[in-house]
Protein backbone atom coordinates (compact mmCIF):
# COMPACT_ATOMS: atom_id res chain seq x y z
CA UNK A 1 0.00 0.00 0.00
CA UNK A 2 1.31 3.40 -0.96
CA UNK A 3 2.16 5.82 1.82
CA UNK A 4 0.56 9.27 1.53
CA UNK A 5 1.52 10.90 4.80
CA UNK A 6 4.64 10.01 6.69
CA UNK A 7 5.30 11.25 10.20
CA UNK A 8 8.85 11.14 11.45
CA UNK A 9 9.98 11.69 15.04
CA UNK A 10 7.18 14.11 15.76
CA UNK A 11 7.15 15.75 19.19
CA UNK A 12 4.64 18.41 20.22
CA UNK A 13 4.48 20.54 23.36
CA UNK A 14 1.85 22.81 24.87
CA UNK A 15 3.99 25.05 27.03
CA UNK A 16 5.89 22.63 29.24
CA UNK A 17 3.73 19.58 28.78
CA UNK A 18 4.52 17.17 26.01
CA UNK A 19 1.47 16.15 24.01
CA UNK A 20 3.10 13.96 21.39
CA UNK A 21 6.12 11.77 22.05
CA UNK A 22 8.30 10.67 19.21
CA UNK A 23 5.57 9.71 16.76
CA UNK A 24 6.53 7.66 13.71
CA UNK A 25 3.69 6.72 11.40
CA UNK A 26 2.83 6.00 7.82
CA UNK A 27 -0.67 6.79 6.64
CA UNK A 28 -1.74 4.96 3.48
CA UNK A 29 -3.25 6.68 0.45
CA UNK A 30 -6.99 6.44 -0.21
CA UNK A 31 -7.76 4.52 2.92
CA UNK A 32 -9.54 5.45 6.11
CA UNK A 33 -7.05 5.71 8.93
CA UNK A 34 -8.66 5.98 12.35
CA UNK A 35 -6.82 7.41 15.34
CA UNK A 36 -8.28 6.07 18.58
CA UNK A 37 -7.52 6.44 22.22
CA UNK A 38 -8.85 7.79 25.49
CA UNK A 39 -9.38 11.54 26.04
CA UNK A 40 -6.19 13.52 26.29
CA UNK A 41 -4.06 10.91 24.57
CA UNK A 42 -2.97 13.36 21.87
CA UNK A 43 -5.11 12.16 18.98
CA UNK A 44 -6.50 15.59 18.12
CA UNK A 45 -3.03 17.08 18.52
CA UNK A 46 -1.69 14.55 16.05
CA UNK A 47 -4.50 15.41 13.61
CA UNK A 48 -3.86 19.13 13.95
CA UNK A 49 -0.20 18.64 13.21
CA UNK A 50 -1.20 17.40 9.75
CA UNK A 51 -2.60 20.75 8.55
CA UNK A 52 -0.34 22.93 10.67
CA UNK A 53 -3.17 24.03 12.95
CA UNK A 54 -1.13 23.47 16.08
CA UNK A 55 0.85 26.62 15.48
CA UNK A 56 -2.33 28.73 15.68
CA UNK A 57 -2.45 28.19 19.44
CA UNK A 58 -0.30 30.00 21.97
CA UNK A 59 2.84 28.41 23.29
CA UNK A 60 2.86 25.34 21.08
CA UNK A 61 6.15 23.89 19.90
CA UNK A 62 6.79 21.11 17.49
CA UNK A 63 9.76 19.14 16.25
CA UNK A 64 10.12 16.41 13.67
CA UNK A 65 8.74 16.03 10.18
CA UNK A 66 5.39 15.48 8.50
CA UNK A 67 5.79 14.49 4.88
CA UNK A 68 2.86 14.68 2.51
CA UNK A 69 3.77 13.10 -0.83
CA UNK A 70 7.35 13.07 0.39
CA UNK A 71 7.51 16.81 1.11
CA UNK A 72 7.95 18.12 4.62
CA UNK A 73 5.07 20.49 5.37
CA UNK A 74 7.12 22.10 8.15
CA UNK A 75 10.00 23.02 5.85
CA UNK A 76 10.67 26.77 5.94
CA UNK A 77 9.96 27.31 2.24
CA UNK A 78 6.46 25.82 2.45
CA UNK A 79 3.52 28.18 1.95
CA UNK A 80 1.08 27.42 4.76
CA UNK A 81 -2.05 28.43 2.87
CA UNK A 82 -1.11 26.36 -0.15
CA UNK A 83 -0.36 23.41 2.10
CA UNK A 84 -3.70 23.74 3.91
CA UNK A 85 -5.53 23.64 0.61
CA UNK A 86 -4.42 20.01 0.31
CA UNK A 87 -6.18 19.03 3.52
CA UNK A 88 -9.86 19.44 4.26
CA UNK A 89 -10.97 19.57 7.88
CA UNK A 90 -14.19 18.39 9.46
CA UNK A 91 -14.35 19.81 12.95
CA UNK A 92 -16.10 18.41 16.00
CA UNK A 93 -18.85 20.99 15.72
CA UNK A 94 -19.75 22.24 12.27
CA UNK A 95 -19.04 25.91 11.74
CA UNK A 96 -20.66 27.18 8.57
CA UNK A 97 -19.29 30.49 7.34
CA UNK A 98 -21.56 33.52 7.92
CA UNK A 99 -22.97 33.50 4.39
CA UNK A 100 -25.46 31.65 2.23
CA UNK A 101 -25.37 27.91 1.58
CA UNK A 102 -24.19 28.56 -1.97
CA UNK A 103 -21.47 30.97 -0.86
CA UNK A 104 -20.17 28.52 1.72
CA UNK A 105 -19.28 26.10 -1.04
CA UNK A 106 -18.23 28.81 -3.49
CA UNK A 107 -15.93 30.44 -0.92
CA UNK A 108 -13.05 28.04 -1.48
CA UNK A 109 -13.55 28.06 -5.24
CA UNK A 110 -13.35 31.85 -5.22
CA UNK A 111 -10.34 32.34 -2.98
CA UNK A 112 -8.32 29.76 -4.89
CA UNK A 113 -9.65 31.02 -8.21
CA UNK A 114 -10.66 27.50 -9.19
CA UNK A 115 -13.46 28.44 -11.53
CA UNK A 116 -15.29 31.36 -13.11
CA UNK A 117 -18.43 32.99 -11.83
CA UNK A 118 -21.78 32.08 -13.35
CA UNK A 119 -22.92 28.74 -14.71
CA UNK A 120 -19.54 27.07 -14.16
CA UNK A 121 -19.61 28.03 -10.48
CA UNK A 122 -23.24 26.89 -10.17
CA UNK A 123 -22.31 23.53 -11.62
CA UNK A 124 -19.38 23.05 -9.27
CA UNK A 125 -21.38 24.08 -6.21
CA UNK A 126 -24.04 21.58 -7.16
CA UNK A 127 -21.44 18.89 -7.74
CA UNK A 128 -19.85 19.25 -4.31
CA UNK A 129 -23.19 19.50 -2.55
CA UNK A 130 -24.14 16.25 -4.27
CA UNK A 131 -20.86 14.67 -3.23
CA UNK A 132 -21.62 15.59 0.36
CA UNK A 133 -25.15 14.22 0.02
CA UNK A 134 -26.84 17.54 0.70
CA UNK A 135 -28.03 18.76 -2.70
CA UNK A 136 -31.55 17.36 -2.60
CA UNK A 137 -32.24 18.99 0.75
CA UNK A 138 -30.96 22.46 -0.09
CA UNK A 139 -31.44 22.94 -3.83
CA UNK A 140 -34.43 25.23 -3.32
CA UNK A 141 -32.81 27.45 -0.74
CA UNK A 142 -29.23 27.85 -1.89
CA UNK A 143 -29.20 31.56 -1.14
CA UNK A 144 -30.62 31.28 2.35
CA UNK A 145 -28.27 31.61 5.35
CA UNK A 146 -26.29 28.46 6.11
CA UNK A 147 -27.06 28.80 9.81
CA UNK A 148 -30.67 27.90 9.05
CA UNK A 149 -29.66 24.28 8.40
CA UNK A 150 -29.79 21.59 11.05
CA UNK A 151 -26.51 20.59 12.71
CA UNK A 152 -26.34 17.41 10.65
CA UNK A 153 -26.90 19.33 7.42
CA UNK A 154 -24.34 21.91 8.50
CA UNK A 155 -21.72 19.20 8.92
CA UNK A 156 -22.42 17.93 5.41
CA UNK A 157 -22.22 21.52 4.17
CA UNK A 158 -18.80 21.76 5.83
CA UNK A 159 -17.85 18.58 4.02
CA UNK A 160 -18.97 20.05 0.67
CA UNK A 161 -17.13 23.27 1.45
CA UNK A 162 -13.96 21.31 2.20
CA UNK A 163 -14.26 19.15 -0.92
CA UNK A 164 -14.68 22.23 -3.10
CA UNK A 165 -11.05 23.28 -2.68
CA UNK A 166 -10.13 19.86 -4.06
CA UNK A 167 -7.96 18.53 -1.26
CA UNK A 168 -6.15 15.20 -1.28
CA UNK A 169 -6.68 14.51 2.37
CA UNK A 170 -9.75 14.79 4.59
CA UNK A 171 -9.11 15.20 8.30
CA UNK A 172 -11.99 14.49 10.66
CA UNK A 173 -11.81 15.50 14.31
CA UNK A 174 -14.65 13.44 15.81
CA UNK A 175 -16.87 14.81 13.04
CA UNK A 176 -19.99 13.01 14.21
CA UNK A 177 -19.77 13.67 17.92
CA UNK A 178 -22.18 16.63 17.85
CA UNK A 179 -24.63 14.93 15.49
CA UNK A 180 -27.74 12.84 15.94
CA UNK A 181 -27.42 9.14 14.95
CA UNK A 182 -29.07 9.57 11.53
CA UNK A 183 -26.84 12.50 10.57
CA UNK A 184 -23.82 10.64 11.88
CA UNK A 185 -24.73 7.72 9.62
CA UNK A 186 -24.96 10.11 6.67
CA UNK A 187 -21.45 11.40 7.33
CA UNK A 188 -20.04 7.91 7.81
CA UNK A 189 -21.55 6.75 4.54
CA UNK A 190 -20.10 9.76 2.75
CA UNK A 191 -16.65 9.13 4.14
CA UNK A 192 -16.74 5.52 2.95
CA UNK A 193 -17.69 6.73 -0.54
CA UNK A 194 -15.03 9.40 -0.53
CA UNK A 195 -12.11 7.14 0.29
CA UNK A 196 -12.01 6.09 -3.37
CA UNK A 197 -10.53 9.50 -4.10
CA UNK A 198 -9.26 10.87 -0.82
CA UNK A 199 -7.00 9.83 2.00
CA UNK A 200 -9.07 10.08 5.16
CA UNK A 201 -7.71 10.48 8.66
CA UNK A 202 -10.31 10.31 11.37
CA UNK A 203 -10.11 10.89 15.09
CA UNK A 204 -12.80 9.14 17.07
CA UNK A 205 -13.43 7.86 20.55
CA UNK A 206 -16.35 5.73 19.42
CA UNK A 207 -15.02 2.23 19.12
CA UNK A 208 -17.91 0.96 17.03
CA UNK A 209 -17.47 3.80 14.59
CA UNK A 210 -13.78 2.96 14.30
CA UNK A 211 -14.69 -0.65 13.54
CA UNK A 212 -17.20 0.41 10.90
CA UNK A 213 -14.90 2.79 9.06
CA UNK A 214 -11.27 1.93 9.60
CA UNK A 215 -8.97 0.28 7.12
CA UNK A 216 -6.02 1.18 9.24
CA UNK A 217 -5.93 1.91 12.95
CA UNK A 218 -3.63 3.94 15.16
CA UNK A 219 -4.06 3.46 18.89
CA UNK A 220 -2.62 6.21 21.06
CA UNK A 221 -2.13 6.50 24.78
CA UNK A 222 -0.54 9.37 26.73
CA UNK A 223 0.96 10.97 23.65
CA UNK A 224 2.48 7.83 22.25
CA UNK A 225 1.47 5.49 19.47
CA UNK A 226 0.92 2.19 21.23
CA UNK A 227 -0.06 0.16 18.24
CA UNK A 228 -0.89 0.65 14.59
CA UNK A 229 -1.71 -1.55 11.68
CA UNK A 230 -4.47 -2.88 9.46
CA UNK A 231 -7.86 -2.62 11.17
CA UNK A 232 -8.55 -6.34 11.05
CA UNK A 233 -5.24 -7.13 12.76
CA UNK A 234 -5.51 -4.52 15.49
CA UNK A 235 -9.13 -5.26 16.33
CA UNK A 236 -8.83 -9.02 16.29
CA UNK A 237 -5.27 -9.68 17.36
CA UNK A 238 -4.00 -6.70 19.34
CA UNK A 239 -0.38 -7.22 20.23
CA UNK A 240 -0.16 -4.80 23.14
CA UNK A 241 -1.84 -5.22 26.52
CA UNK A 242 -2.90 -1.58 26.56
CA UNK A 243 -4.69 -1.93 23.23
CA UNK A 244 -6.42 -5.07 24.46
CA UNK A 245 -7.52 -3.27 27.61
CA UNK A 246 -8.89 -0.32 25.58
CA UNK A 247 -10.76 -2.57 23.17
CA UNK A 248 -12.25 -4.40 26.13
CA UNK A 249 -13.55 -1.11 27.43
CA UNK A 250 -11.24 -0.79 30.41
CA UNK A 251 -10.12 2.78 29.68
CA UNK B 1 -34.06 24.66 58.96
CA UNK B 2 -34.36 23.94 55.31
CA UNK B 3 -37.22 26.41 54.91
CA UNK B 4 -35.18 29.19 56.45
CA UNK B 5 -32.39 28.45 54.06
CA UNK B 6 -34.75 28.77 51.10
CA UNK B 7 -36.35 31.90 52.53
CA UNK B 8 -32.93 33.57 52.76
CA UNK B 9 -32.18 32.78 49.13
CA UNK B 10 -35.56 34.13 48.03
CA UNK B 11 -34.93 37.34 49.94
CA UNK B 12 -31.54 37.68 48.23
CA UNK B 13 -33.13 37.23 44.86
CA UNK B 14 -35.88 39.71 45.75
CA UNK B 15 -33.35 42.38 46.73
CA UNK B 16 -31.39 42.08 43.53
CA UNK B 17 -34.51 42.04 41.41
CA UNK B 18 -35.67 45.22 43.15
CA UNK B 19 -32.29 46.83 42.49
CA UNK B 20 -32.51 45.97 38.80
CA UNK B 21 -36.04 47.26 38.47
CA UNK B 22 -34.99 50.38 40.39
CA UNK B 23 -32.11 51.16 38.05
CA UNK B 24 -34.29 50.55 35.03
CA UNK B 25 -36.90 52.92 36.45
CA UNK B 26 -34.25 55.56 37.15
CA UNK B 27 -32.84 55.22 33.65
CA UNK B 28 -36.15 55.41 31.83
CA UNK B 29 -37.31 58.25 34.07
CA UNK B 30 -34.25 60.35 33.22
CA UNK B 31 -34.69 59.63 29.52
CA UNK B 32 -38.37 60.50 29.83
CA UNK B 33 -37.70 63.76 31.66
CA UNK B 34 -35.03 64.85 29.19
CA UNK B 35 -37.31 64.16 26.24
CA UNK B 36 -40.24 65.78 28.01
CA UNK B 37 -38.26 68.92 28.80
CA UNK B 38 -37.03 69.51 25.29
CA UNK B 39 -40.42 68.65 23.82
CA UNK B 40 -42.39 70.95 26.15
CA UNK B 41 -39.92 73.81 25.84
CA UNK B 42 -38.86 73.27 22.27
CA UNK B 43 -41.98 72.21 20.43
CA UNK B 44 -43.72 75.64 20.58
CA UNK B 45 -40.65 77.25 19.02
CA UNK B 46 -40.28 74.53 16.40
CA UNK B 47 -41.62 75.36 12.98
CA UNK B 48 -40.85 74.61 9.40
CA UNK B 49 -38.69 77.71 9.12
CA UNK B 50 -36.38 76.28 11.80
CA UNK B 51 -35.68 73.32 9.57
CA UNK B 52 -35.35 74.94 6.15
CA UNK B 53 -33.98 78.43 6.74
CA UNK B 54 -30.75 79.92 7.92
CA UNK B 55 -30.78 82.32 10.91
CA UNK B 56 -32.11 85.82 10.42
CA UNK B 57 -30.52 88.48 12.60
CA UNK B 58 -27.51 86.37 13.53
CA UNK B 59 -27.21 83.03 15.26
CA UNK B 60 -26.74 84.65 18.64
CA UNK B 61 -29.56 87.15 18.83
CA UNK B 62 -31.73 86.16 15.87
CA UNK B 63 -35.34 85.40 16.66
CA UNK B 64 -36.34 84.56 13.11
CA UNK B 65 -35.23 82.11 10.48
CA UNK B 66 -33.94 78.64 11.23
CA UNK B 67 -30.94 76.51 11.92
CA UNK B 68 -30.50 74.73 8.60
CA UNK B 69 -26.87 75.89 8.70
CA UNK B 70 -26.32 73.97 11.94
CA UNK B 71 -28.32 70.90 10.87
CA UNK B 72 -26.33 70.50 7.67
CA UNK B 73 -23.11 71.50 9.38
CA UNK B 74 -23.55 68.86 12.07
CA UNK B 75 -24.41 66.16 9.55
CA UNK B 76 -21.37 67.05 7.43
CA UNK B 77 -19.07 67.26 10.44
CA UNK B 78 -20.19 64.06 12.15
CA UNK B 79 -20.69 62.18 8.88
CA UNK B 80 -17.27 63.21 7.56
CA UNK B 81 -15.59 62.53 10.89
CA UNK B 82 -17.20 59.12 11.15
CA UNK B 83 -16.21 58.14 7.62
CA UNK B 84 -12.66 59.30 8.17
CA UNK B 85 -12.44 57.46 11.50
CA UNK B 86 -13.87 54.33 9.88
CA UNK B 87 -11.09 54.31 7.29
CA UNK B 88 -8.58 53.85 10.07
CA UNK B 89 -10.43 52.03 12.80
CA UNK B 90 -11.85 49.12 10.79
CA UNK B 91 -8.47 47.97 9.44
CA UNK B 92 -6.93 48.53 12.87
CA UNK B 93 -9.60 46.48 14.66
CA UNK B 94 -9.29 43.64 12.13
CA UNK B 95 -5.53 43.76 12.35
CA UNK B 96 -5.69 43.50 16.14
CA UNK B 97 -7.86 40.40 15.87
CA UNK B 98 -6.49 38.45 12.99
CA UNK B 99 -2.79 39.14 13.22
CA UNK B 100 -1.87 40.10 16.75
CA UNK B 101 -4.67 38.94 19.02
CA UNK B 102 -2.57 38.00 22.02
CA UNK B 103 0.67 39.87 21.58
CA UNK B 104 2.17 42.41 23.92
CA UNK B 105 2.05 44.96 21.14
CA UNK B 106 -1.71 44.70 20.67
CA UNK B 107 -2.20 45.20 24.41
CA UNK B 108 -0.22 48.43 24.12
CA UNK B 109 -2.41 49.59 21.22
CA UNK B 110 -5.54 48.83 23.25
CA UNK B 111 -4.16 50.72 26.24
CA UNK B 112 -3.33 53.74 24.06
CA UNK B 113 -6.85 53.71 22.60
CA UNK B 114 -8.41 53.49 26.05
CA UNK B 115 -6.38 56.48 27.21
CA UNK B 116 -7.40 58.42 24.10
CA UNK B 117 -11.04 57.52 24.78
CA UNK B 118 -10.77 59.13 28.21
CA UNK B 119 -9.34 62.44 27.01
CA UNK B 120 -11.96 65.22 27.22
CA UNK B 121 -13.14 66.55 23.88
CA UNK B 122 -12.09 70.12 24.66
CA UNK B 123 -8.51 68.83 24.73
CA UNK B 124 -8.99 67.42 21.23
CA UNK B 125 -10.33 70.82 20.21
CA UNK B 126 -7.40 72.65 21.75
CA UNK B 127 -4.95 70.20 20.17
CA UNK B 128 -6.54 70.67 16.77
CA UNK B 129 -6.48 74.42 17.24
CA UNK B 130 -2.75 74.39 18.04
CA UNK B 131 -2.01 72.43 14.89
CA UNK B 132 -4.19 74.75 12.83
CA UNK B 133 -2.26 77.72 14.16
CA UNK B 134 1.01 76.05 13.28
CA UNK B 135 -0.22 75.36 9.76
CA UNK B 136 -1.72 78.83 9.51
CA UNK B 137 -5.16 77.32 8.84
CA UNK B 138 -8.44 78.98 9.75
CA UNK B 139 -11.46 77.36 11.35
CA UNK B 140 -13.08 75.23 8.68
CA UNK B 141 -15.33 72.25 8.02
CA UNK B 142 -12.24 70.19 7.15
CA UNK B 143 -10.49 70.97 10.43
CA UNK B 144 -13.68 70.10 12.33
CA UNK B 145 -14.00 66.81 10.47
CA UNK B 146 -10.40 65.87 11.22
CA UNK B 147 -10.71 66.65 14.92
CA UNK B 148 -14.01 64.79 15.18
CA UNK B 149 -12.40 61.81 13.43
CA UNK B 150 -9.63 61.86 16.04
CA UNK B 151 -12.24 62.05 18.78
CA UNK B 152 -14.26 59.19 17.32
CA UNK B 153 -11.35 56.95 16.38
CA UNK B 154 -10.68 55.43 19.83
CA UNK B 155 -14.36 54.81 20.53
CA UNK B 156 -15.00 53.22 17.18
CA UNK B 157 -11.86 51.10 17.20
CA UNK B 158 -12.31 49.80 20.73
CA UNK B 159 -16.00 49.11 20.23
CA UNK B 160 -15.22 47.18 17.03
CA UNK B 161 -12.29 45.47 18.68
CA UNK B 162 -14.46 44.19 21.53
CA UNK B 163 -17.06 42.97 19.05
CA UNK B 164 -14.58 41.39 16.67
CA UNK B 165 -12.82 39.61 19.54
CA UNK B 166 -16.03 37.64 20.07
CA UNK B 167 -15.65 35.87 16.71
CA UNK B 168 -15.39 32.18 17.55
CA UNK B 169 -11.86 30.95 16.87
CA UNK B 170 -13.38 27.83 15.29
CA UNK B 171 -14.95 30.02 12.64
CA UNK B 172 -11.58 31.52 11.75
CA UNK B 173 -10.11 28.03 11.72
CA UNK B 174 -12.83 26.86 9.34
CA UNK B 175 -11.70 29.48 6.88
CA UNK B 176 -7.97 28.92 7.41
CA UNK B 177 -8.47 25.16 6.94
CA UNK B 178 -9.69 25.87 3.42
CA UNK B 179 -6.39 27.51 2.64
CA UNK B 180 -7.62 31.07 3.05
CA UNK B 181 -5.08 33.68 4.04
CA UNK B 182 -5.53 35.70 7.20
CA UNK B 183 -6.62 38.71 5.19
CA UNK B 184 -9.28 36.71 3.33
CA UNK B 185 -10.44 35.30 6.64
CA UNK B 186 -10.64 38.78 8.13
CA UNK B 187 -12.53 40.37 5.25
CA UNK B 188 -14.84 37.57 4.13
CA UNK B 189 -15.51 35.75 7.38
CA UNK B 190 -14.76 37.84 10.48
CA UNK B 191 -16.18 41.01 8.95
CA UNK B 192 -19.30 39.27 7.66
CA UNK B 193 -19.87 37.67 11.03
CA UNK B 194 -19.43 40.90 12.96
CA UNK B 195 -21.15 43.31 10.55
CA UNK B 196 -24.16 44.02 12.81
CA UNK B 197 -21.84 44.82 15.70
CA UNK B 198 -19.66 46.98 13.51
CA UNK B 199 -22.70 49.02 12.50
CA UNK B 200 -23.37 49.57 16.20
CA UNK B 201 -19.77 50.68 16.78
CA UNK B 202 -20.02 53.18 13.91
CA UNK B 203 -23.25 54.55 15.33
CA UNK B 204 -21.75 54.90 18.80
CA UNK B 205 -18.93 56.98 17.36
CA UNK B 206 -21.30 59.04 15.21
CA UNK B 207 -23.43 59.73 18.27
CA UNK B 208 -20.48 61.07 20.17
CA UNK B 209 -19.34 63.08 17.16
CA UNK B 210 -22.63 64.78 16.41
CA UNK B 211 -23.26 65.65 20.04
CA UNK B 212 -19.88 67.15 20.78
CA UNK B 213 -19.58 70.91 21.07
CA UNK B 214 -16.13 71.43 22.58
CA UNK B 215 -14.05 69.88 19.86
CA UNK B 216 -15.66 71.84 17.02
CA UNK B 217 -15.79 75.18 18.88
CA UNK B 218 -12.33 76.32 17.76
CA UNK B 219 -11.81 74.04 14.82
CA UNK B 220 -14.96 74.29 12.74
CA UNK B 221 -15.98 77.71 14.05
CA UNK B 222 -19.52 78.89 13.52
CA UNK B 223 -21.35 80.67 10.75
CA UNK B 224 -24.82 81.65 9.63
CA UNK B 225 -24.18 80.23 6.21
CA UNK B 226 -24.81 76.77 4.90
CA UNK B 227 -21.47 75.01 4.52
CA UNK B 228 -20.43 74.85 0.88
CA UNK B 229 -16.70 74.31 1.08
CA UNK B 230 -14.37 72.20 3.19
CA UNK B 231 -12.19 75.23 3.74
CA UNK B 232 -14.95 77.48 5.16
CA UNK B 233 -16.29 77.44 8.73
CA UNK B 234 -19.31 75.28 9.48
CA UNK B 235 -22.06 75.57 12.08
CA UNK B 236 -23.14 72.70 14.32
CA UNK B 237 -26.21 71.86 16.39
CA UNK B 238 -24.57 71.57 19.83
CA UNK B 239 -23.04 75.02 19.36
CA UNK B 240 -26.38 76.36 18.10
CA UNK B 241 -27.96 75.20 21.34
CA UNK B 242 -25.09 76.72 23.32
CA UNK B 243 -25.30 80.14 21.63
CA UNK B 244 -29.08 80.35 21.69
CA UNK B 245 -29.25 79.33 25.32
CA UNK B 246 -26.72 81.93 26.39
CA UNK B 247 -28.69 84.87 24.98
CA UNK B 248 -30.63 87.01 27.41
CA UNK B 249 -33.86 86.72 25.36
CA UNK B 250 -36.44 84.07 26.32
CA UNK B 251 -37.65 83.75 22.68
CA UNK B 252 -34.16 82.82 21.53
CA UNK B 253 -33.69 80.52 24.51
CA UNK B 254 -36.81 78.62 23.49
CA UNK B 255 -35.26 78.18 20.08
CA UNK B 256 -32.36 76.45 21.82
CA UNK B 257 -34.74 73.76 23.03
CA UNK B 258 -36.12 73.40 19.54
CA UNK B 259 -32.56 72.95 18.25
CA UNK B 260 -31.93 70.36 20.95
CA UNK B 261 -35.11 68.59 19.90
CA UNK B 262 -33.90 68.46 16.31
CA UNK B 263 -30.49 67.11 17.38
CA UNK B 264 -32.14 64.44 19.52
CA UNK B 265 -34.47 63.49 16.69
CA UNK B 266 -31.51 63.03 14.35
CA UNK B 267 -29.67 60.79 16.83
CA UNK B 268 -32.84 58.81 17.53
CA UNK B 269 -33.52 58.28 13.83
CA UNK B 270 -30.00 57.04 13.27
CA UNK B 271 -30.21 54.71 16.28
CA UNK B 272 -33.43 53.15 15.09
CA UNK B 273 -32.15 52.94 11.53
CA UNK B 274 -29.01 51.14 12.60
CA UNK B 275 -31.04 48.73 14.75
CA UNK B 276 -33.06 47.85 11.70
CA UNK B 277 -29.93 47.51 9.59
CA UNK B 278 -28.19 45.33 12.20
CA UNK B 279 -31.18 43.03 12.24
CA UNK B 280 -31.09 42.66 8.48
CA UNK B 281 -27.34 42.11 8.36
CA UNK B 282 -27.55 39.63 11.21
CA UNK B 283 -29.32 36.88 9.35
CA UNK B 284 -26.11 35.22 8.14
CA UNK B 285 -24.40 35.40 11.52
CA UNK B 286 -23.20 32.07 12.91
CA UNK B 287 -24.12 31.57 16.54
Amino acid sequence: METHIEIRKLNAYYGDSQALKDINLEIPRQQVTVIMGPSGCGKTTLLKSLNRFLELGDGTRLSGQVLIDGEDIYAPEVDVTEMRKKTGLLAQRPYPLPMSIYDNVAYGLRIHDLCKKGPEMDKKVRHFLEEAGLWEEVKDRLHKPAVGLSIGQQQRLCLARGLAVQPEIILGDEPTSALDPISAQHIEKRLLDLKKEYTIVLVTHILRQAKRLADYVVYMYLGEVVECGAASDVFEYPRQDRTRAYLAGQF
Amino acid sequence: MKNRHFAKRHVEEGIFKALMIGSFALLSASLGFILLTIIIKGLPALNLAMLIQTPKGGYYLGKEGGILNAILGSLYLAGGGTLLALLFSLPLALFLKVYTNHSHWSDMVRLALDVLWGIPSIVYGAFGFTIMLALNMRASLLAGIIVLALLELPIMTRAMDEIIRMTPFDLEQASLALGATRLETAVHVVLRQMLPGIVTAILLAFGRGIGDAASVLFTAGYTDRIPTSLMRPAASLPLAVFFQLSTPFPEVQRRAYASALILTAIVLTISLGSRWLSGRLGKFVVK
